[in-house]
């Protein structure tokens, strides 16, 4: 790989007695669209604007395309940000907003226009250059705040919580447009946000962060189905877990003794400890009335207690006999699926062992 | 809003019930009708001025041509005028001092600040009083416009706080992220503040300026106290003539006064309108 754009070198954020950044170290690479994901309180923002240089890091050095950044202000660095309040200037024009950042460092009027002209057509506000932004919705703000930032030809754009103020239509929208935006551009993107959906649908690679520290960096599919650990796992998407304990090795197999299923074997090929947690996502469960005629598959009976009905999918509750709850979901290929099942069924559940992941905690 | 435009009585709609309008009335009526006499009575053709006479505007020419009222007219505004923008500056770099930093002591700082509003403007003029016959600094026999610079500097500290509250109360409402945001997009300090933060300060610090203007113009006790035998000011010298007689020749004086307030006071509110606040 070539030389990262932006490199974090074991940066740490006190603020008094609370550690908010906790000595991370990750690099992220040129054109790359990264995210930054995790439940709120995590350190997420406080790294966005440590990169920003609106906050200094306790320790630890950020380095942008090379170079030491922990000494330069936020206004002589190749970064630019896009505000979760969008912070558009109220008393200037859209037009005057997106030349603000070229005037201030004395570009050439004429240059000026141009670029500005590019940067609202790029992100479809050419006819609304002399509105006021008391006079846009929240999207169209957030896109004078995209045209502004990107007109300053950063090598790092750098956005917090960019969706979370949208509506949930306008929000997918906007999730396919930055993706484009991003391509178009050929400009490193870095995105915080507490939502998964936005992360995995959007980022190139998300860094999933806790207390401070960051869990696990990973391509969206290797997170969602290899989570490095407990937190990870829950925090993306939904997952069933039980406890057990490794009993040791069978058959290149791995077996674990769980309360719930008993004697599980399955192929695992990272490091165990001794306590463990086993997984199933929701979605790899098979949930059928009758009893399934599989081999090998561990299999549950239970009753179905609650029901939630998405359009695609239902989530449904079921719980066994031993009185676990478990998480199921089952897409509704089918027109009738919706009916052919219902709160109180008794219904069997089964599954592949080696659908399951081991976690540690 | 469709709800409050329903044709039946809403429970704010007091100005639908009658007695309550008469009420309204009579309030407006107790409040203004002096004011109301004086502005008749100005255009009264009478020399004693207690019964109405015909109407004349003969009265402003006279007062226009009373060279003494004229002047102490001058000295009003040119002590409201540099009052004004002396307390104008200091106080916006205070309130910015205050929204801007932390440091020991700032609620005491505040506050003490803002006490010069409580201070019975009698005590204010009685200090001020003393304060300035002990100080040789600020001689009322000095040439035009400095001997006027005792009272200018006390106009300008009662005048303080008012504008400081107006200027602080508006910069609440500043979102640092524009701030911010500035910075980002490669603007230095002196650059943001004055394509940023002033632009946003701007209708606060103008509606305090008028006010602090306002105030400054018609003050008559701080004033009192603090002017010299040649440095009399309008409301000072309204007061003199009074004391020989009232004639319509004060009245028309004292109305040029409230017309003066009344319209900055107008324009001041205009800055301070909601909706110049809402757009932040």
């Amino acid at each position: 790989m070539s030389e990262p754009i932006i490199s974090i070198r074991n940066v740490t954020k006190t603020f008094g007695p609370v550690t908010a950044v906790n000595d991370v170290s990750f690099d992220i690479q040129a054109n790359e669209f990264f995210a930054l994901l995790g439940p709120s309180g995590c350190g997420k923002t406080t790294l966005l604007r440590i990169i920003a240089g609106f906050s200094k890091p306790s320790a630890g050095q950020i380095l942008i395309d090379g170079q030491d950044m922990v000494e330069v202000p936020p206004n002589k660095r190749p970064v630019n940000m896009v505000f979760q309040s969008y912070a558009v200037f109220p008393h200037m024009s859209v037009e005057q907003n997106v030349a603000y950042g070229l005037q201030v460092v004395g570009t050439p009027a004429a240059e000026i226009t141009t670029r500005v002209a590019n940067a609202l057509e790029r992100v479809g506000l050419d006819d609304f250059r002399t509105r006021m932004p008391d006079q846009l919705s929240g999207g169209q703000r957030q896109r004078v705040a995209l045209a502004r930032a990107l007109v300053k030809q950063p090598k790092v754009l750098l956005l917090d919580e960019p969706l979370s103020a949208l509506d949930a239509k306008l929000r997918e929208q906007m999730q396919l447009e930055l993706s484009q935006l991003q391509q178009d551009v050929g400009v490193t993107f870095i995105i915080v946000t507490h939502d998964q959906d936005e992360a995995l649908s959007m980022a190139d690679r998300i860094a999933v962060m806790q207390d401070g520290n960051v869990d696990q960096i990973a391509e969206p599919g290797a997170l969602y189905e290899n989570p490095a650990n407990r937190f990870v796992a829950d925090f993306i998407g939904k997952v069933n877990l039980f406890d057990g304990q490794v009993s040791g090795t069978q058959g290149g197999k791995l077996s674990v003794e769980t309360a719930v299923l008993g004697k599980v074997h399955l192929n695992h090929d990272g490091v165990a400890e001794h306590q463990v947690s086993l997984a199933i996502r929701p979605e790899k469960i098979r949930i059928s009335k009758t009893k399934p005629d599989v081999e090998g598959q561990i299999m549950l009976r239970g009753r179905i207690t609650d029901w939630a009905y998405y359009g695609d999918c239902s989530h449904m509750f079921v719980k066994t006999e031993n009185a676990t709850r478990l998480g199921v979901v089952i897409q509704n290929n089918t027109r009738d699926a919706v009916d052919a099942l219902d709160i109180g069924d008794d219904v069997h559940l089964s599954w592949s062992p080696d659908d399951m992941l081991v976690l540690n905690k | 809003m469709a709800f409050f435009s329903r044709a039946s009585q809403g429970p704010l709609d007091y100005h639908r019930r009658l007695w309550l309008r008469f009420y309204v009335g009579l309030t407006f009526l107790a409040i203004y009708a002096p004011i109301i006499t004086l502005v008749i009575f100005s255009f009264n053709d009478s020399r004693r001025n207690i019964v109405w006479r015909g109407f004349t505007t003969k009265y402003y020419w006279k007062a226009w041509n009373n060279d003494s009222l004229i002047e102490a007219f001058i000295n009003s505004l040119t002590i409201a005028t540099v009052s004004t923008i002396v307390s104008t500056i200091l106080r916006t770099m205070v309130a910015l001092l205050l929204w801007r930093f932390r440091f020991p002591f700032k609620s005491a700082y505040e506050g003490l600040m803002a006490l010069p509003i409580v201070v019975p403007e009698i005590c204010m003029g009685v200090a001020m009083l003393a304060f300035f016959s002990r100080v040789t600094g600020f001689p009322t026999d000095w040439i035009w416009p400095f001997n006027l610079s005792a009272i200018t500097a006390a106009h300008i500290a009662f005048s303080f706080p008012f504008v400081a509250i107006v200027v602080r109360s508006r910069l609440a409402g500043f979102n640092r992220e524009l701030e911010e945001a500035s910075k980002d997009l490669g603007a230095n300090e002196w650059q943001t503040f004055w394509r940023v933060i002033f632009p946003f300060m701007k209708p606060g610090v103008i509606a305090g300026a008028l006010l602090a203007f306002t105030l400054s113009l018609d003050d008559f006790v701080v004033t009192f106290f603090t002017s010299g035998p040649d440095t009399l000011t309008f409301p000072v010298k309204v007061y003199s003539m009074v004391r020989f007689s009232v004639t319509p020749e004060v009245n028309a004086a004292s109305t040029v006064l409230v017309v003066i307030t009344i319209l900055l006071t107008i324009v001041a509110m205009r800055f301070q309108s909601p909706e110049k606040i809402a757009t932040g």
